[in-house]
């Protein structure tokens, strides 16, 4: 019972397709996640997985002409799947916020960037300007902006990439929403900054109880922040468990070659990465039926996939698609597993 | 943001100086003088070269170059050898009607652009878009003159709606009377000239509505919660309109050429208009001193438009 009372976001069947020349394309496939308070939820797959159409689903910023949702995202008692536009407006910003890759791009450049974060101020709380104004200055301080006042009248190519990022992620807390999805946050700014941009969302987690959802290729950052873990792999989940889990036990032939292909901090030799073949189909191509990793590895039979593979809970909490993990093996170490 | 001003101010100077001098050497290059003109069979060429060297056109050409920018300080834009009267009081009545006609028509322009431009970019590729590209491609394609000439046949010779040449009827009396009558001629040109200068700037506001409708900023704007109408007029509107702003300068430059051909077609009494009769009577002084007005008012369209930028983008004023 307890559990169910924290869960923040519950998302169940979600199907989001594009429309490609009249058709439309399941970018994001039969997605079953739920978010729960005080907990970072990351979801990682390769560019191309799937990763931002969810969050574009959750938030309600698609195209509506060319796209199509269908499932359930529950929020409260509230469906945000085809939600009214105007009550969406009322929940954005307000009980959940949205952080962007690019912080280089995510401000308005016209705008002071105090504004733009007093503007979310304005339309989901009564302050006045004077209180909006003070209410920026906590944000920034909060955020660690190092000079708060006069940050407020800057604008964004005034700043450095990881302190538009800290005007982006003030922003996205300005009204302590409940939900804060992050969109590979740190991916277009360098190391140090990355790793004082992830330590702060650690610190607004903490301090708001709020649910994460953070979504990333790098399975370092992975495992330095998350607490629960899906891995996305052409529009679908095939695993899913917390972190411990994944990183000490993973099953499933993707979330094994994504680990593999990691570089190890005390990895001498990177020569013996692993490469995953090939890459992730485009949404026209992928496969719609059977394994859609099976093509990338290609010397594992086909006798061992599923003909239409579906989630197993191999243990509590945590699931893997398809059964061809039991028979999966790198290449490499075929004949030593085979 | 004051400094950005009177840096871009400063940078004026030198390029006046620089157009003053190109444009006083080209009238020197031009063939002919004045007084070539006045040659026949009959004239004495004693008499011409003593006028010539009375005008002071033998000197040389930095001292006749000096001897201009000295005069023109003192509102001496020299005589109209043709005419026989001095250019400034010739040009200032021109100019005066030049600018009223310009100034309908800029605003007659972005009144009929804006919304247009603003219906396209919003329903992008929907029939409204469609609609307003196929009116951008006539109005584009077909030459001014042509337009004008059609529509001077169907409004003012078929329809009698307008009058067919000049700036105000010489029946006008008192103040709203003169400037009704002044309205009445400028109107029908005004508009079928701001139809033509509409298109480039409805492409430039569709094509930044466009643009600006899929950056992030606009995304981070929704995702904020900001209502959909507002993140249309404060975020992408205003982020469309910086070409438009940038290209005030060249509008203004355009205006000045254009004003030749509708002037010239409606008789209106512009500077477009002694700018071509003052070509075919080589009426040098005249020609020059346009010449030179035209250059001025091209270097101040750019300065305003400078200015405005800087004034709506904060990334291009100066620190
Ligand atoms: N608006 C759209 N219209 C058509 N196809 C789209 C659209 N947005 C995304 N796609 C396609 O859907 C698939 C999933 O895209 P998505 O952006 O969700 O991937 P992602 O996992 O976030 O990748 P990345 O790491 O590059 O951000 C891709 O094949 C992409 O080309
Ligand atoms: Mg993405």
């Amino acid at each position: 019972m307890d559990r169910q009372k924290d869960v923040l976001l519950d998302i169940q069947h979600l199907h989001t397709g594009y429309r490609l020349g009249g058709k439309f394309y399941d970018a994001a496939d039969d997605i079953n996640l739920t978010l729960k308070k005080d907990e970072i939820l990351a979801i990682v797959g390769e560019s191309g997985c799937g990763k931002s159409t969810i969050a574009a689903s959750i938030i309600g910023l698609y195209d509506h002409k060319n796209t199509k949702v269908t499932g359930d995202i529950l929020y409260n008692e509230l469906n945000l799947v085809g939600l009214n536009e105007n009550l969406f407006d009322k929940i954005r910003g307000n009980n959940i916020g949205m952080i962007f890759q690019d912080p280089l791009s995510s401000l308005n450049p016209l705008m002071r960037v105090g504004d733009q974060v007093a503007e979310t101020l304005y339309y989901h709380t009564d302050m006045n300007e004077e209180q909006r104004h003070a209410r920026v200055i906590e944000l920034f301080n909060q955020v660690g902006m190092p000079k708060p006042e006069e940050t407020y009248a800057m604008y964004p190519h005034e700043l450095s990439g990881g302190l538009r990022q800290r005007v982006v992620i003030a922003i996205a807390i300005a009204c302590k929403p409940e939900i804060i999805i992050a969109d590979e946050p740190t991916t277009a700014l360098d190391v140090t900054i990355q790793a004082q941009i992830l330590d702060l969302l650690e610190d607004i987690q903490r301090q708001s109880h709020s649910g994460i959802i953070l979504i990333t290729h790098d399975l370092g950052v992975v495992a330095e922040t998350a607490d629960e873990v899906a891995v996305m792999y052409a529009g679908q989940i095939v695993e899913k468990a917390d972190v411990k889990t994944i990183f000490e036990h993973p099953l499933h032939p993707y979330t094994r070659s994504l680990l593999n292909s990691m570089p190890q901090a005390d990895d001498e030799d990177a020569a013996d990465l692993h490469v995953i073949q090939g890459t992730v189909p485009s949404l026209k191509n992928m496969p719609r039926t059977g394994d859609r990793f099976a093509a990338r590895i290609p010397w594992i039979p086909a006798s061992a996939h599923e003909a239409e593979p579906v989630m197993h809970e191999v243990e509590p909490n945590h699931f893997v698609r398809c059964t061809c993990y039991k028979e999966f093996h790198f290449k490499n170490e075929e004949g030593v597993q085979a | 943001m004051w400094k950005t001003v009177l840096r871009r101010f400063l940078i004026m100077i030198p390029q006046l100086i620089i157009l003053s001098m190109l444009v006083f050497l080209l009238a020197k290059m031009m063939p002919g003088d004045p007084f070539t003109g006045m040659i026949n069979p009959n004239s004495d060429a004693k008499e011409i070269a003593r006028l010539r060297q009375v005008y002071g056109l033998n000197d040389h050409w930095w001292v006749q170059y000096c001897r201009w920018v000295g005069n023109m300080f003192h509102g001496d834009l020299g005589q109209s050898y043709i005419q026989h009267v001095p250019v400034a009081s010739l040009i200032w009545d021109r100019a005066v009607n030049t600018f009223w006609l310009s100034l309908l028509t800029v605003l007659l322009t972005y009144a009929i652009a804006i919304p247009m431009g603003i219906t396209a970019g919003r329903h992008q590729d929907e029939w409204q878009d469609q609609a307003i590209q196929v009116f951008n491609y006539i109005t584009f394609a077909v030459p001014g003159f042509v337009f004008y000439i059609l529509g001077i046949w169907l409004f003012s010779f078929t329809l009698g709606w307008f009058p067919i040449s000049g700036s105000v009827s010489a029946s006008a009396s008192g103040f709203w009377g003169v400037l009704g009558s002044r309205l009445y001629h400028m109107i029908l040109p005004a508009i079928l000239y701001a139809l033509i200068t509409t298109t480039t700037i409805v492409q430039y506001l569709r094509t930044g509505i466009v643009d600006n409708k899929v950056e992030d900023y606009v995304r981070t704007a929704r995702s904020k919660g900001v209502p959909e109408n507002v993140v249309f007029n404060k975020h992408i509107l205003r982020n469309s309109v910086l070409p438009i702003v940038a290209f005030l300068g060249n509008t203004i430059t355009g205006l000045l050429s254009g004003s030749m051909i509708i002037e010239s077609v409606f008789s209106y009494p512009g500077m477009g208009k002694l700018f071509l009769d003052s070509i075919s009577q080589r009426d040098y002084t005249t020609l020059t001193a346009l010449i030179l007005l035209f250059g001025i008012l091209t270097l101040l369209g750019n300065l305003i438009s400078d200015i405005l930028l800087s004034i709506v983008d904060p990334r291009i004023r100066v620190k």
